[in-house]
């Protein structure tokens, strides 16, 4: 039958010699050159369960006396919005599994792609010529945190609508033009009617077809360029070992995505995710606590925490407000730096050449040092994010956990960062397989050596 | 693995994955319970998953292929021939240099125009970000609407205030709090904006506009949620903790005639997250 088809595709299309060479792709064989797919599978995912919840989901913000399943709310003047996300949670049913699987998706979603670029990051998978797919890799990070922003601020619950009013706030505090952006994305000052039926467009709409075509960019790019591979015997710059797309890599990448599917529809039916109803709908007189976005706005939240009461003020006037440096500089600066850094690297080390062959991360202890450094001090902020939390579990004030996270932001990644350097030469110069082959005298001395 | 156990294994996924997905959908027949769907779908999906990448792993061709890489650098005569079909095109086009100038005012122009529409999706910021809809006079209503007797905030209760006839409103949320006797040092000029022992602040935060929502009565501060800011509520709601670096614009307040608190006037600056042509007013 699938015999007869391509036949007759063939006869049409002069399809044969385009079916061969897909078929018989060679693709090398590396378990961390899975971790770009669970992320393509995660937003498969997320389309298939988002897609659902659009035939029940109501953008409005007009009020209505909820009157539906869950008892607490019942009476309560709420938005349609919030009203239709607790019709989803209780009375469609399957709804509230595939509400709380869509958002467990985005956390992976997201999750993924940040795994997946330090895999590429420290194995130097970035390097010339997939310098220009490192582009599209991080410009699809961006759209991905920021459609889950968009998304978990759908319901109009409190929560959310305190994130609103922060995202708000650091429009606001752009000079020269943050009020004029407020007010473009906002439609006026906060709360403006209609801000969720915006949010809705750009997060059913324009970002998910945004981020279909330049997906669909970088995987042409993977496929037109083909996979690096890591160094090993009969493996050279100008060829590809590994196994065929047809039947292996198929039937394996199907599996995948059947796995990372399992996973979150499991999760979405047995761990509770953004219960709005605790939440209760949006009042811009009242708020949560604690309250912490989804994880990857949390360096966000951190850097917005940690960073110190500092405005620029002349004439009289405001002119630069304090959430300006951690939440419009620092991000930009972040991305700036992660769209940059194959071109600096190249510059700084003078290596312009193409490379097909992986490095393994100690082979450039360097790098490989900067990048732990820079996990740590994201990381950090991070933690940040949940200062409140830390000082309720240590029963301390809340201001020292801030003071201490302020000199650690700055102390552990340097420490991280010279750790890695010392452990990698010391890797190098054992000659160990892996790290947890080393010998603990081997760790000691290089860091004798190297501090 | 022994390729007997393995048929056997991948047979038993793909066996598992269809009684789970039967089941699930006796469970979604009967009703629906969240916990059992997920656990029934996740079984479901993981032993296709299971089967397939056993199989791949088992029974498929892995690593052994090897292919040649294409130059991804064309060859300099390719490179060449590329650029004159560009150079043909564009030195075609060129000789009717007007019309290229015409034709790119034209376009440039119609970019122009087509920015306009992006204006509707928000108006002119202007002085709405500084006033609120406190005026003097106007009675001082809890969230229900209900004017304030002047005795029934107690020394270290707090109560979130709104002026009357704008309950709800995003930017002029107050909040009114009893201090003790003799604690509130009023700055300069706002002697007369307390009244009793009560005190009124915007309770939108200076640093990105959270409510204000925690107050410690015993140090009479008041507590951000969102990212810790402290403000020191006698010393006029200054900021002594946390992110924010201005303190909370004071609302002035009295009692009427009937006993209920009304405002004197609007907060002592805009309130809420600050923006670069704010008007700094301390």
């Amino acid at each position: 039958m699938i015999k007869r088809l391509l036949v007759a595709l063939d006869n049409r299309l002069n399809a044969a010699s385009f079916t061969r060479r897909t078929l018989t792709k060679v693709f090398p064989d590396h378990w961390s050159f899975m971790l770009g797919e669970i992320a393509l599978y995660a937003f498969l995912m997320l389309v298939l369960t988002g897609v659902f919840l659009t035939f029940f989901f109501d953008a409005s913000q007009a009020t209505t006396t909820y009157n539906g399943t869950y008892q607490p709310l019942n009476g309560v003047e709420v938005s349609q919005a919030f009203r239709s996300v607790l019709d989803i949670s209780f009375d469609v049913r399957a709804g509230l599994v595939m509400r709380q699987a869509h958002h467990w998706a985005a956390l992976i979603f997201v999750a993924a792609i940040i795994v997946h670029l330090c895999r590429i990051f420290f194995t130097g998978a970035f390097r010339k010529p997939r310098d220009i797919n490192w582009v599209v890799g991080v410009t699809l990070l961006l759209l991905a945190i920021f459609n889950g922003f968009t998304g978990y601020s759908l319901p109009d619950d409190l929560l959310s609508g305190i994130g609103l009013r922060v995202l708000y706030s650091i429009a606001l505090s752009i000079p020269l033009v943050g009020t004029w952006l407020a007010y473009l994305v906002f439609g006026g000052e906060f709360p403006a009617e209609g801000i969720i039926s915006r949010l809705y467009s750009i997060h059913i709409m324009i970002i998910p077809l945004t981020i279909g075509a330049i997906l669909t960019i970088h995987l042409a790019l993977v496929w037109h360029q083909k996979h690096a591979q890591f160094k090993g015997p009969g493996r050279t710059e100008s060829n590809v070992v590994g196994s065929r797309l047809w039947p292996t890599y198929a039937v394996k990448s199907v599996g995948l995505f059947f796995m990372v599917a399992a996973v979150i529809m499991a999760l979405g039916g047995l761990f509770q995710i953004n219960p709005v109803w605790f939440f209760g709908p949006f009042d811009p007189a009242q708020v949560t606590s604690p309250a912490q976005p989804d994880w990857y706005m949390g360096w966000m939240e951190g850097a917005l925490r940690l960073f110190p009461p500092w405005e620029i003020g002349a004439f009289d006037h405001v002119i630069v407000p304090a959430p300006f440096f951690p939440a419009v500089l620092l991000p930009g600066i972040t991305f700036a730096f992660l769209y940059a850094w194959p071109f600096l690297e190249a510059w700084l080390t003078g290596d312009h050449d193409a490379h097909n062959l992986l490095d393994r991360p100690r082979d450039r202890p360097i790098r490989t040092s900067l990048g732990v450094a820079t996990l740590g001090f994201y990381i950090m902020l991070l933690v940040a994010g949940s200062n409140d939390l830390i000082a309720k579990w240590l029963l301390v004030n809340v201001g020292a956990v801030t003071n201490v996270l302020r000199v650690l932001l700055f102390v552990v990644p340097v420490f991280a960062g010279l750790l890695t350097f010392s452990l990698l030469r010391g890797l190098v110069a054992s000659g160990a397989r892996r790290l947890t082959d080393m010998p603990a005298s081997a760790v000691w001395q290089s860091w004798k050596r190297d501090n | 693995m022994n390729q007997n156990r393995a048929t056997h294994l991948i047979s038993g996924a793909f066996v598992v994955s269809a009684v789970a997905s039967v089941s699930l959908a006796v469970v979604y027949a009967v009703g629906g319970t969240a916990w059992l769907e997920g656990t029934l779908l996740g079984i479901a999906l993981a032993g296709i998953g299971v089967g397939l990448i056993l199989w791949a792993k088992e029974y498929l061709p892995i690593g052994e292929e090897v292919q040649q890489r294409d130059s991804l650098e064309p060859e300099p005569s390719e490179e060449e021939e590329a650029e004159d079909a560009l150079e043909e095109g564009i030195h075609a086009i060129g000789r009717r240099s007007l019309l290229v100038k015409l034709g790119a005012m034209a376009a440039g122009a119609l970019g122009v125009a087509a920015l306009f529409p992006i204006r509707s999706l928000g108006g002119r910021p202007g002085t709405e970000l500084i006033t609120t809809p406190w005026y003097d006079g106007v009675r001082v209503v809890d969230e229900d609407g209900q004017p304030i007797a002047a005795d029934r905030v107690e020394v270290g209760q707090v109560l979130t205030v709104f002026p009357e006839g704008a309950v709800g409103s995003g930017d002029a949320v107050a909040l009114v709090i009893g201090l003790p006797d003799g604690v509130n040092q009023p700055l300069p000029g706002r002697e007369d904006w307390s009244v009793g022992g009560l005190v009124s602040y915007s309770k939108l935060c200076t640093h990105v506009g959270c409510p204000v929502g925690l107050y410690e009565p015993t140090s009479q501060q008041l507590f951000c949620p969102c990212h810790q800011s402290v403000f020191d509520v006698p010393a006029g709601a200054n900021p002594v903790g946390g992110p924010a670096a201005r303190p909370l614009p004071q609302l002035p307040i009295d009692v009427d005639d009937a006993g209920y608190l009304i405002a004197t006037g609007g907060f002592s600056g805009a309130p809420g997250a600050g923006f670069w042509w704010r008007p700094d007013d301390d």
